[in-house]
């Protein structure tokens, strides 16, 4: 038997491929069910108001019109609010207050776009024809939009809500931080705002509803990162369903970036209404409407103070935010801006006192939650922009003063000031790299060659870490999460050899297809194309966590991993059986189970064959080749890296070019690294992009003034160089691949690393995102007018 | 979008009788503004005529001293032109930077001048060149077309059949994209030629402009240097999230002087 080429650490082409980019994909808009109907939503015009009454009589009458269903009905039905999943305690110990989520408004609505009608007709043309023809009587109310001025406002958006805080939540000691502070012989500080951002993700949002009225059973397709939490949402929370009789599809999703991960309004509607009708009903988000109602991301006012010795150690690190939480508290929303922020506040130093205090505040837009990074971006942000502003107040190197403080490789498992412990790390080494590669050393002599021409050359680093593999259950659980934080994995091996995977993670871009099958394809020595990943349905795999937080890999691959490992278990003993030797002898060497020191062997194909055909076979074992393992990681992975880019900026326009763009990663050990180069240079444009381009607007009545491509600036490919990206490697101590998650990280790294580069080339200390070419013209005109 | 009758006439009198006779017709050329606003709803038409069918409308050629292009040549053609590049490489420029590539294939320069979009390239093109717009009906200068706001000479129902350029010397066209749209934030078109400078900026104001300040200096000295004493005044100019009056006043120096540094 020859043996098979392995896979892993291969730039092997992406299984799923073809299908997507052959058109031959099928996401949710593209499945039509029979005698199905569409749904149009009612959607608030108001960021804040009353409504008075909705008379559907007129709409009623509108052709094709089916029925139309309000949030009154859905309140007879007894169904819940959506839920927020994650409990946060305020620093008194008080628990985080949040109105009630209504699937469909019926008293008042809260932001632009909130639905209140989901109007059921034979058309899609139809629904939206008979939404006009709805008419609801609002009554204006005052709106807030900017979280800082909500924060302090006389206007209080819920009765409930004193102060529109739904929670006042620290981590760190307080005391210790604040005597650093008053003895420090630095102290560098900094007011920011992270941008708001909307996600964007290719595939608009979408849904199909399906009752059947003979078994009661109930079939929702969407658009979601993780299936099995939707069921369980949508089950336990809101209580459409039974969990046993709700089966939950997310078939082909293009891009979530966060944005899918939460269960909506529409999908909920959508389901519930099928019901009602008995009859499947259709939604798919037109592009307005993504941007008015797909949960928002970032959006966090921040002071931070950095305190330093005089050698420029760092000594003490105190933050203050207030985060946008917008109108109602997404699933996540509230562990974005504490634990996947404020944990990571110590970045890749020993600053030995951090202290973190985050007010999460109620305004009049969109609910706010994970995207891309989640609260790592945030952190990142406000951390790099301070050590940098730090290094040019002292004028020391930004490498060096970096370097100084960097927490060593002899010093893992380091325990940090708020609440994580590193399990492995070597940040010098992504520093080093990415110096090398970018060339600093020749830098001033560039800078000289623009300055000739009459242009602003800069510099700028940023050294990120970021906690993810988002797990365990036990530590997330201890933090407020509502849910485990596992990730299931089921191994079948079918009679003639080839695998059927089945993951509850979920993959929609990230291209679990392959990387999955190269894990499963590695450990058994089979061919890749044997491996058939499955993914996205609750009826075909039992449980499942989803796709979020770069976990898919680290937990979901683990558990694949452990099932894979539960399946040559169990192949030693039919194998031993059939060669008429003990178990012991037995030794697995893919692909084939041997008796050791022999020539004696059977492969792995004749040990599925005899599993499914087990006329010899041994008494006590099952016929059968199929396992399942559940992962739960002791601990969060760790990727961090060093990101350095330069910039020129022409003084005449504003216009800033991207001259140079570096990412050293320490993602630990890389499956595909074709993959995670793709992982990486999204990631940067997302980061470059908010940097950069990128830019959520509300008005003061709360209207949405980048509501479009024609006002949102998306990235683009001309947008940006040539990205020069690398890896270095410490593997993750913690799980059997070794393996961290890459996901997320050029969306974390790259914000600080952009604004750094265009400050330094501007010769100032403080600006804000996006840096596009109208703000830096206004900055260079200010100097030229002093 | 609202549901609409659709015509595809063959003829430039079948089109006009089709108007004639329909409730509320809008003609449709490329249809890249018409048709996102009908999927808004903003606009609902009870018939759509499409004038893609005719044949007349299509098509470049030199006449005597002319360039003519007609309304439903679409701006990937111009942009192709080696005609129009020999012509005029401030129009060749121009037709370039339009949108992108989908667009340039489906949008008509006579849709596009007869929508006047204060950002549009065009209307600085034909207003810098001198163009002269011919309708069904009359000849129309370009500096009589543009009127204001989305707002133009044409009277109800009449339709361009081409735009006619007169030769000149030498013609460059410097765009600055809004980042998000790729409309012009600033486009100014300057050509030299008939015994006339034209500095003609979009972008920046209600409709497409002339500078006569730089047009007299570059008479007097075409060279971008001759602009380093203008001053460009931001009076009525646009004001949006992308860029302010002041800045679209020193966006309009810096593109007027590139574009003059590009053919000095």
């Amino acid at each position: 038997m020859s043996e098979q080429e392995t896979t892993v650490g291969k730039r092997v082409l992406r299984k799923e491929d073809f299908r997507l980019i052959t058109g031959e994909g099928s996401y949710t808009d593209d499945i039509n069910l029979p005698n199905q109907t569409y749904a149009y939503f009612v959607r608030s015009p108001m960021a804040r108001a009353g409504i008075k009454g909705i008379d559907l009589r007129k709409a009623l009458q509108s052709e094709g019109v089916v029925d139309i269903l309000t949030g009154q009905q859905l309140a007879e039905d007894g169904l819940g609010a959506l839920p927020c999943g994650w409990m946060v305690l305020s620093a008194d110990g008080s628990e985080m207050k949040q109105p009630a989520h209504p699937v469909l408004a019926n008293d008042k609505v809260n932001y632009v776009g909130e639905p209140l009608a989901i109007v059921l007709a034979e058309s899609k043309r139809q629904a939206k024809d008979a939404a006009e023809l709805v008419e609801v009587d609002y009554e204006e109310l005052p709106v807030l939009t900017n979280a800082r001025e909500a924060a302090v406002s006389d206007i209080q958006l819920y009765d409930e809500i004193p102060g529109n805080r739904s929670f006042n939540w620290e981590l760190g000691e307080k005391e210790a931080t604040d005597k650093v502070f008053e003895s420090a012989d630095h102290i560098v500080s900094m007011d920011i705002y992270n941008n708001r951002l909307i996600p964007n993700a290719m595939e608009p949002r979408a849904a199909i509803g399906d009752y059947s009225r003979g078994n009661q059973d109930y079939t929702l397709y969407t658009t979601s990162q993780n299936p099995h939490v939707a069921r369980l949402v949508l089950t336990a929370f809101v209580q459409i369903a039974p969990e046993h009789k709700l089966r939950v599809i997310a078939p082909d999703v293009g891009g979530g970036f966060g944005s899918k991960i939460y269960v909506y309004s529409e999908e909920t509607a959508c389901l519930w209404a099928a019901s009602k009708i008995a009859r499947p009903v259709k939604w798919t988000a037109d592009r307005s409407e993504s941007f008015l109602t797909d949960a928002h991301g970032r959006d966090h006012h921040t002071h931070g103070e950095l305190a330093l010795s005089a050698d420029g150690t760092f000594e003490g690190l105190r933050i203050k935010t207030i985060a946008n939480v917008g109108a109602y508290l997404s699933l996540f929303a509230s562990a974005v801006p504490t634990y996947l922020y404020g944990t990571l506040l110590a970045g890749q130093y020993k600053t030995p006192n951090v202290y973190v205090e985050v007010d999460s505040i109620f305004t009049n837009t969109a609910p706010v939650d994970a995207y891309r990074g989640a609260g790592r971006p945030e952190a990142t942000y406000i951390l790099e922009r301070l050590v940098e502003k730090a290094a040019r107040s002292l004028s020391m190197d930004p490498s060096e003063i970096r370097r100084k403080n960097f927490i060593q490789p002899e010093d893992f498992p380091y325990q940090t000031p708020v609440a994580l412990e590193y399990d492995i790390g070597n940040y010098e080494a992504s520093l080093d790299r990415a110096m090398e590669m970018a060339a600093v050393s020749d830098f001033d002599a560039r800078r000289a060659d623009s300055q000739a021409r009459g242009k602003l050359r800069g510099l700028g680093y940023s050294c990120y870490i970021e906690a993810c593999g988002i797990a365990p259950s036990k530590m997330v659980g201890e933090l407020g999460a509502g849910v485990g934080l596992w990730e299931s994995g089921e191994v079948r091996v079918n009679a003639t050899g080839s695998v059927t995977v089945l993951t509850g993670a979920h993959s929609h871009g990230q291209g679990h297809e392959t990387t999955f099958a190269q894990i499963v394809a590695d450990r058994f020595g089979i061919d890749i194309d044997d491996v058939e990943v499955v993914h996205g349905d609750t009826g075909r795999m039992d449980m499942g966590m989803g796709t979020y937080g770069s976990r898919s890999l680290a937990v979901g691959g683990s558990a694949l991993d452990r099932a894979s490992d539960k399946i040559i278990a169990k192949g030693l003993k039919i194998a031993a059986h059939l060669l008429g030797v003990s178990e012991e002898e037995i030794e697995f060497k893919a692909p084939e189970f041997k008796v050791k020191n022999s020539n004696a062997a059977k492969t792995f194909q004749e040990i599925a064959f005899a599993a499914y055909v087990p006329h010899d076979y041994p008494d006590d074992l099952e016929p059968g080749l199929a396992e399942k393992a559940f992962y739960d990681p002791q601990n969060f992975t760790y990727p961090a890296g060093c990101y350095i880019c330069e910039v020129e900026i022409d003084p005449a326009t504003g216009v800033t070019s991207i001259e140079k763009f570096t990412a050293v990663d320490d993602f630990g050990k890389i499956i595909n690294p074709m993959i995670v180069e793709g992982q990486v240079h999204g990631g940067l444009v997302q980061g470059i992009g908010q940097a950069m381009l990128e830019n959520c607007v509300y008005d003061e009545n709360g209207q949405l003034l980048s509501g479009s491509y024609m006002d949102y600036c998306m990235p683009r490919a001309d947008d940006f160089p040539n990205f020069d990206v690398d890896l270095t490697e410490t593997a993750c101590t913690h799980n059997p691949l070794g393996v961290k998650g890459c996901g997320e990280a050029g969306a974390i790294g790259s914000p600080p690393a952009v604004i750094n580069a265009i400050t330094d080339a501007l010769g100032i200390l403080d600006m804000d995102m996006p840096a596009t070419p109208y703000k830096i013209w206004q900055i260079i005109s200010a100097q030229e007018g002093q | 979008m609202y549901a609409f009758n659709y015509h595809k006439p063959a003829t430039l009198e079948q089109a006009k009788s089709l108007y004639a006779d329909c409730e509320d017709p809008y003609f449709i050329a490329g249809g890249h503004t018409l048709l996102p606003t009908m999927k808004q709803r903003l606009v609902s038409p009870t018939d759509l005529i499409d004038l893609a069918g005719i044949e007349d409308l299509v098509g470049i050629s030199i006449d005597g001293d002319e360039l003519v292009i007609g309304a439903m040549t679409t701006h990937g053609e111009v942009a192709a032109s080696s005609m129009v590049a020999d012509f005029s490489s401030g129009l060749a420029q121009l037709a370039a930077k339009i949108g992108d590539t989908q667009v340039r294939y489906r949008g008509t320069i006579g849709g596009s001048v007869a929508n006047n979009d204060p950002s549009a390239d065009y209307p600085a093109g034909l207003l810098g060149s001198g163009a002269t717009i011919v309708t069904d009906q009359r000849q129309i200068a370009a500096d009589d077309f543009f009127v204001d706001l989305f707002e133009t000479a044409l009277q109800e129902g009449e339709m361009i059949r081409s735009v006619r350029f007169p030769g000149v010397s030498r013609s460059a066209y410097q765009k600055f994209d809004n980042p998000a749209s790729r409309y012009a934030i600033v486009g100014v078109f300057v050509s030299e030629g008939n015994g006339e400078v034209r500095v003609a900026v979009t972008g920046a104001g209600a409709s497409v402009f002339r500078n006569s300040d730089m047009e007299q200096a570059l008479a007097g000295d075409f060279s971008a240097s001759a602009l380093n004493s203008i001053n460009v005044l931001p009076d009525e100019f646009n004001s949006d999230l992308h860029a302010s009056p002041a800045y679209r006043a020193a966006l309009v120096k810096e593109m007027a002087k590139r574009a003059v540094a590009s053919i000095q």
